[in-house]
Formats: structure tokens, sequence, C-alpha cells
């Protein structure tokens, strides 16, 4: 009998997508857990005791017992609460899920956060990186692993889909703010409607922040970036 | 073919990891030395056609890769003998969290070895020489430009004052790994496992940290010290991994190739 879900905590913040994947997994999983906001530029004394290697949200208490990583705290839920499983059971499904997980912290994440951090003249070099990765994705969908599937997961949204899809909407901020085109629905069809399939869930609609929310945040931050005051842009 | 094929290089310690989970698996496998010092092979290119790199666990014509990944897949595909991770799940949670924790902070240059060699690219992230000072400086743009520090490398490729920064971040490493050791006889408890099969092969790589860097790894993480030589007594560590003088002498050969002298 799987334990009650009613000593679960989470620290995170609103505009991580790491957080917002532990998120999408607990509703998922029907699991219900206490939310406490982090201020990262001032972390409370709870975080810095249950994460002093990293500092870092999100972080999941269960019986005051610190979890720590998104995808490690992802794989904990699944074998803590096994209805509604997230990762495959089968070891070597387990392993592409992982390796693609692994992919998109690796690569494709820093690939979009280096075009966001880019000044004008790198941007080119850095679109091309994400586009390079996203090629790679593109061709897993089309032919590889998991050509023919609704999600990385099958009929229902898996830990792939939480991972590279807790992040993907940054792809349409960066877009706006960056005014640069990064998935051009022709030259990454299946990505694209397979982000779109993603977000139109529920359980999705209901995690992701307003998109003019993360407008605002990434304009913020990329000012800062840049080192030009409001007025000055 | 046999079943079970690993792609690998002899001195890479993300291999030796894997060569370790198959020996306490007992599990019969061809061994492929890859040169990744040359062309890299066909088979090599179509079964990590994303990373290019070793290791590789080819399991009945299926690649998976990624040393850590291929652990855990090492011991699901063989469940009934050796369990490499504990059965309660924040014992795993724990175990997968430490193992990663080795990746970020412990790595060695073959973690990179196609990039190592071409371009010299993990000495520039060494010496952070980021184009752009007013990137660098703000926390949120570090977030995003997620440069790996290869902290265990560092030691050798660096000198004078940067070396010696390197040196006391590697001290504070080793004494986190130390207190998370604390009296137990493996990371894992009673059971040699997964976090011990991710820092193992890098016992081999002590000597060289020590003798390049000036310190001593007995002194400042005596019991992580002694679990190295306990890791050492068992067959499938023993058998895996490489004699420290001989990477004492490839690290000598990595210096003069990137000029570090």
């Amino acid at each position: 009998m799987a334990p009650p879900s009613d000593d679960l905590k989470l620290l995170g913040s609103w505009a991580s997508s790491y957080t917002h994947r532990v998120q999408l997994a607990l509703k998922l999983k029907g699991l219900a857990f206490e939310y406490a906001e982090e201020d990262l530029a001032d972390k409370s004394p709870s975080l810095l005791l249950h994460n002093p290697v990293y500092k870092k949200v999100p972080v999941l208490l269960h019986r005051g017992r610190p979890v720590l990583e998104s995808v490690i705290i992802l794989h904990y839920l699944d074998e803590t609460w096994p209805d509604v499983p997230l990762v495959p059971a089968d070891p070597y499904d387990r392993a592409l899920a992982r390796f693609w997980c692994h992919f998109v912290d690796d690569k494709l994440g820093p690939a979009v956060g280096a075009v966001f951090a880019s000044p004008s003249e790198g941007q080119a070099a850095a679109v091309e990186q994400v586009h390079e990765n996203l090629r790679l994705v593109e061709r897993e969908l089309r032919e590889g692993a998991f050509a023919g599937r609704r999600f990385f997961g099958g009929d229902k949204i898996g830990v792939l889909d939480i991972v590279l899809g807790c992040g993907s909407y940054w792809l349409a901020v960066f877009e706006d703010v960056m005014e640069v085109k990064l998935v051009d629905p022709e030259a990454f069809p299946l990505f694209h409607s397979w982000l779109r399939d993603f977000e139109e869930q529920e359980e999705v609609k209901a995690i992701i922040p307003a998109i003019d929310r993360l407008l605002e945040y990434a304009r913020g931050v990329r000012q800062m970036m840049l080192g030009l005051s409001p007025q000055q842009q | 073919m046999k079943a079970v094929v690993l792609l690998d290089f002899w001195a890479s310690p993300f291999g030796q990891r894997c060569r370790i989970a198959l020996a306490e698996k007992g599990v019969e496998y061809e061994y492929r030395e890859e040169n990744i010092l040359g062309a890299k092979s066909p088979l090599l290119l179509k079964s990590n056609p994303v990373y290019k790199k070793i290791p590789v666990l080819i399991h009945d014509g299926k690649p998976v890769c990624e040393s850590l990944i291929i652990v855990q897949y090492i011991d699901e595909a063989w469940p009934d003998r050796a369990p490499l991770l504990p059965a309660d799940p924040y014992a795993r949670a724990q175990a997968r969290f430490w193992a990663d924790f080795v990746d970020m902070k412990v790595r060695s240059p073959y973690a990179d070895a196609s990039h190592e060699f071409d371009s010299c690219s993990s000495l520039r992230i060494a010496t952070n020489n980021c184009a752009q000072p007013v990137c660098s400086q703000h926390p949120l743009t570090l977030f995003f430009m997620y440069q790996f520090f290869e902290y265990g490398s560092r030691l050798w490729k660096l000198k004078g004052e940067a070396q010696a920064a390197a040196k006391e971040e590697f001290i504070l490493i080793l004494k986190l790994l130390e207190g998370e050791l604390g009296a137990k006889k493996y990371f894992g408890g009673d059971a040699f496992g997964f976090v011990d099969i991710a820092l193992a092969p890098f016992v081999s790589w002590f000597y060289s940290y020590e003798t390049c860097a000036g310190f001593s790894i007995e002194e400042a993480a005596p019991k992580v010290a002694a679990w190295g030589k306990r890791c050492m007594d068992r067959k499938s560590v023993a058998n895996a991994v490489s004699h420290p003088d001989k990477i004492y002498e490839m690290v000598g050969v990595l210096k003069k190739k990137f000029g570090v002298e």
C-alpha cells in the first residue's frame, strides 16, 4: 500500500523549469503536497539545511527527508508511488529515457540558455547549436527510438516528456525576447506537434506559469545581463 | 558479435565503471578497445551518434550510452544477482545523488575525449575564459552558461595560483565525500554499490592529483583514502581500473600536449 502523501513538501521557484517538473509529476500522480516558494536571492534556512551541497531548488521533503535533483526526484516519486508510472518498466526503455533526459540537461537546455545569454554577435551560432540539438530529437521522433509515439512515454506523458516539456516553453519566450526563430514547425514538425500536444494537457496547463509573466521575467533578466536600464532599452 | 559488447578505452574511468558493474554481476562480455586518439569506429558512431563517446554498452545489438546510465541498466537487466542499487527508494535517491555528484565534481579529461584532443576546449573551460565579462559576472548568466568544471583535471592542467585554488576546491569536494562516507565500509553501506562504482576508477588518479598539486588525500580525507584501498581489494575493481603509475605517465603525456609544464 503506497504511503500517504500528506507529508510532502516542495521547495521551489515559480520560474524554475526544474521545479515545474516536480510539480507536474506530483499532479499527474495525484499527490497532495505543500509548496514553499524560495527567493533565490535570499535562500531560506530550510533550503540551505536540506541542500547544503548545491543550495538549489527543487527540494522535495518527504517525512522531513530531502530528495534532491529533479530527475532523481521523479524517479523517487515513481518508486514510492508506483500508480501512474512515469519511468518505463523495461530496462532498455528506461536507459533510453534516462539518456535523453541527460541530453536535455547536458546539451539542449544549455544551448537554449546560451541563445538567451548571447550578445547579438554570438546569437546566430547559439541558435544553430539549438537547431543541431533539436534535429537530434526530431530524428528520434521520426525514425528512432520514439518513432510513431504520441508522447515520448507512449500514449501517456512520461519522465522524458516532463523533463523536455517543462523548459520547452522557454523556447517561445526566448523567441519573443530575442526576436529569433528557434522552433520552425517546418524544420521540426514532430517536435512542434509533440510540444503543442504536451502543452494542451490539463495537468501541464495547470503548472506552467502564464506566458506574460514568463516574458516579463525573461525581459528583465535579459536587460540585466546586457547592463541596460529599462529606460535605455 | 557477442550478446554483450563494451566499446571502451583502457584508461577511461567511465568505461571502468561499466567493467566493474559487469564483473560484479558476473556478466560475460566482449571488450572492444576504441582508439579515442584516432578515428572513431563505425560501430561507435552508429551506437552513440549524439556524443560519439565511449563507453557504450551494446546488449543484443541495442546500445546504451553514458556510464552511470549503463551501470543502472546493468543492474536492471540482470536483477537476479548482486544488486548495485539499494532496494529502498530513499536510499536509491541518495545513491543517485552522490553518483551524480561524482560526475559533476570529480570528472576526468576523458569525460569529453573527442573535444579534449581536438580543440583544448576543456582547458578554456578550466581557465574560465569567458569572452563577455558582463555576462560572466551575473549569477543568472552563469546558470545559463552552465560550464562543466573538471575539478580533478584542473589539478594537473593549471599552475600557480589557479592550481592552488583548484586544489582547495578539490579538497572541499573530498571532505564532502568523506562526510557522506562516514564510518561506513562503502558508500552503499555494507554492500559495495552504485556510488562506489561511480568513484572507484578515480582512485587510480589520486596519485596524479596529489603529485601535481602537492597535497595528500590521506591527510585531507583519510576515510576516503581507506575506502579507496578497500575498493582495490575487490577483484572487480582491481581488474578494471588502471595502475596509478600508468595514469601518472598518461597525465605527463597530456600535460605536454596541453603545453602545461
